[in-house]
């Protein structure tokens, strides 16, 4: 094993290096068990075992993406006090276990669906650093065309349903995308994503009740980070058991910043909703920055709870210990693949600079979908004003 | 840029015209020789467009007097219904001609929806696709919404349109702009339909009219319908649509009967409908105030004026065609509606008619709507909430001094 790491290590020196196919032959990419952090919790609900199943491969994935993620929230930081980003910009950075743990346990025909801070899952939805800056800088080349901004990066194709700045609005639309999945006889479910502060949304307890009613496969994610907004969440929540708060429909408590426990309990989540219906996770997680760039995240918590949970239980440096303690890479390794993902957002970010605004008339397009039926013409009936369907 | 900004109503885009959306301007023979494949097209149209090409199908469908070759021509005695009848029609054709199409709302599905418009669908097409639903407005309009992205067709019914109040997070934000703010990638194709208006004495609360609220939303699609034959044209219309459409009934209309084509046909969902061509003055109307309007038109003709009505059906976005060449002839507006007074569906059209055919005009608009009141409960106030056709017949006499 150290042989072969030896001689790729020379190979490396003369190529370039891809952080993602990289280093590893097949035949090294031994299956590893690992024990998550914690156990899981259940409610109503046998909980999944804390062994998770993994290979080295799929280590070193978690580390380049979530590091990835990381750079690209840092960079966004620095772009927002340049101005270049205006409006709202929430931060992801600190949660970002959720996103490839998710990733890992599920295919791009199932579908995520979240709030606003959607950039990181996007990026693991197959989104490009491209697209995301580009729509956070408004450029054409961005996700939705610049026109929807922070809040609402969309990926049709991949699954990745958005996206969406009202506060748990999206999980009744994750219980519609669950319907379809079920009228359309498709064996495949519906992650929807809400933050703590969205649990006390009566919507959310009206979707649940349908999809437990109808046996939706729609698998409803708390991603607790124990702040709503500005508000801690014991004095928003008279009950801050979010995974117990489905009363009917299990939960599972998932510790959020280890990125294989989110794994497991995503997988154990998809198999369950296939057969009995809604389940509810609840990710135990963190945000490092404020709820978004106009909150310095520190009027509400101390600096010390901040740097605290930084150095025990950031989901990046847990992946990084593992690597280093199964031998999987060197220190050296892990702060070249850094560097390079560096280098790549530093490149996304000058190539989204260099994309152009979008053009005026692409005010008004995307507002109607054309199609079938007829022209409106303006009062003249010369001009065609819109077609309409 | 500047004549786009002139645009009326809806937001206007200047593309080339799309030969194949022309079809509704066609006769029937017309219909085989166009191409199917579209410009920019979806091919889901496409097939549905091959399949409708075999049957007789009316496509300029407006109830015109004036251009009658078209629906005299090619329909037969047809058949008598009621308009909720007529609304399960459509509704019927459409799910059975495309499995996409479901329908979601309270009461739908066993208990055959409260008007009796979902009567016997849950039995023919199953409980998945007629859902009932708790009473949880928001959430089931945002499910709807959520399946709509995927791809699928659903019709939502408010058990009144009062209740989807609740829902208008989801209707504004979610159904109206996910398109825009997407960048194009999801289509919205629902449906929102219900009754609303004003009923008997039925209370404040459940007799909104929601046209007013709903008018602004950018990216949604607003008709109302009056009579059973536009009434299941509407529906199918909506229901093809790609854009959501909300589609107003009002409570006291779905008894009307009429006798409605045998052969399918589907009307423009942007079309305004003639009722009664005239010269002296353009009266606008929609739902159930055309009635009223009819009745004070029989009023007027003993009293020697000529009213032209137009059912203006579209309320989002006006057919300023039809009106525009009305106003031309007639040089005086009426509009009344049953609308509140303030911002309201009148006052909107007011605007555009001002801004669009002023030279026109040789008297102000004059806009007969329902008082910015709750429609309380007891019966002779709330006969005075809503416009009367004494007051119509007054108005038209003012307006043609």
């Amino acid at each position: 094993m150290a042989l072969t790491r030896r001689s790729s290590n020379l190979l490396k020196s003369l190529t370039t290096i891809n952080p993602t196919t990289r280093l590893f032959s097949t035949s090294s990419d031994s299956s590893i068990t690992i024990e998550t952090s914690v156990p899981f919790t259940g409610h109503k609900i046998d909980p999944p075992s804390r062994s998770v199943t993994t290979s080295s491969s799929e280590l070193m994935t978690f580390f380049t993406d979530m590091s990835q993620m990381r750079r690209m929230e840092i960079a966004a930081d620095s772009l927002y006090k340049a101005k270049l980003i205006r409006g709202f910009c929430h931060l992801y950075d600190g949660q970002e276990a959720v996103a490839v743990g998710m990733e890992a346990a599920i295919t791009r025909k199932d579908n995520i669906i979240t709030a606003y801070r959607d950039h990181c899952l996007y990026l693991g939805r197959g989104g490009t650093l491209l697209e995301t800056f580009a729509e956070l800088m408004g450029r054409k080349d961005g996700c939705s065309k610049g026109k929807g901004g922070s809040m609402h990066f969309y990926k049709k194709e991949n699954g990745f349903y958005g996206g969406h700045g009202i506060v748990g609005a999206q999980v009744p639309l994750g219980c519609g995308l669950a319907f379809a999945q079920k009228y359309s006889k498709e064996d495949n479910v519906s992650f929807a994503l809400y933050g703590d502060g969205a649990a006390n949304q009566g919507q959310l307890f009206e979707a649940l009740n349908m999809a437990a009613l109808w046996d939706l496969p729609a698998i409803l994610v708390c991603e607790n980070n124990h702040y709503g907004m500005g508000t801690a969440e014991w004095r928003a929540a008279k009950s801050p058991a979010y995974y117990k708060r489905g009363d009917y429909v299990p939960g599972l408590k998932v510790d959020g910043m280890d990125a294989l426990a989110v794994k497991q309990a995503c997988k154990f989540a998809k198999e369950h909703a296939l057969k009995n219906g809604p389940i509810i996770l609840e990710m135990d997680t963190y945000r490092y920055h404020g709820h978004s760039m106009s909150d310095p995240g520190s009027t509400y918590r101390t600096r010390d709870e901040i740097t605290g949970v930084r150095q025990e239980r950031d989901p990046i440096e847990r992946i990084r210990k593992l690597l280093l303690s199964h031998d999987i890479a060197t220190e050296k390794e892990l702060k070249d693949i850094e560097k390079e993902i560096r280098k790549e957002v530093d490149q996304a970010i000058a190539a989204a600079k260099e994309s152009p605004m979008p053009d005026p008339s692409e005010l008004f397009t995307n507002v109607y979908v054309k199609g079938y039926g007829v022209e409106a013409f303006g009062a003249d009936r010369k001009e065609v004003r819109t077609v309409l369907p | 840029m500047e004549a786009m900004l002139q645009g009326i109503g809806a937001a206007s885009a200047s593309v080339s015209p799309c030969p194949v959306d022309r079809y509704y301007r066609f006769g029937v023979a017309s219909l085989q020789s166009l191409p199917v494949i579209r410009p920019e097209g979806r091919t889901i149209a496409g097939s549905i467009l091959r399949s409708c090409r075999a049957r007789q199908f009316i496509t300029k469908a407006v109830a015109a007097k004036a251009d009658s070759n078209a629906t005299s021509a090619a329909s037969k005695p047809g058949h008598e219904v009621l308009l909720f009848e007529a609304l399960q029609e459509g509704l019927d054709e459409e799910m059975a001609r495309d499995p996409r199409v479901c329908v979601i709302g309270e009461d739908v599905g066993h208990y055959g929806g409260s008007y009796k418009v979902t009567k016997d669908l849950a039995k023919k097409y199953g409980d998945l696709r007629v859902l009932d639903t708790p009473i949880a407005e928001n959430s089931f309009t945002g499910m709807a919404v959520g399946a709509a992205m995927t791809g699928l067709r659903p019709v939502i019914e408010g058990m009144n349109m009062g209740f989807l109040l609740l829902a208008f997070n989801q209707i504004s934000d979610n159904c109206g702009m996910l398109h825009y703010t997407s960048g194009g990638q999801f289509t919205i194709p629902t449906v929102i339909r219900g009754p609303g208006g004003v009923g008997r004495q039925l209370g404040a609360e459940h007799s909104q009219r929601l046209e007013s609220y709903f008018q602004s939303i950018p990216g949604i699609q607003m008709v109302a319908c009056s009579t059973p034959y536009n009434a299941k044209g509407l529906m199918k219309a909506a229901i093809r649509s790609e854009n959501p459409v909300v589609l107003f009934e009002h409570v006291l209309l779905y008894n009307l009967k009429e006798r409605i084509p045998d052969e399918e046909y589907v009307v423009s969902l942007e079309e305004a409908e003639m009722v009664r061509p005239g010269e002296h003055v353009t009266i606008l109307t929609y739902s159930r105030m055309r009635y009223h309007v009819m009745q004070a038109a029989k009023t007027l003709v003993n009293k020697g004026y000529d009213p032209e009505v137009i059912d203006i059906r579209s309320l989002k976005p006006f057919d300023l065609y039809t009106i525009g060449n009305s106003v031309k002839k007639t040089h005086r507006v009426l509009i009344v509606e049953e609308c509140m007074r303030t911002g309201g569906i009148g006052a909107s059209l007011t605007a555009a008619i001002n801004e669009n055919f002023n030279d026109y005009l040789d008297a102000p608009i004059v806009c007969l709507s329902s008082q910015d009141v709750p429609t309380p409960y007891a019966g002779t106030l709330e006969e005075w909430t809503v416009v009367q056709p004494v007051q119509i017949v007054a108005a038209v006499e003012k307006l043609s001094q």
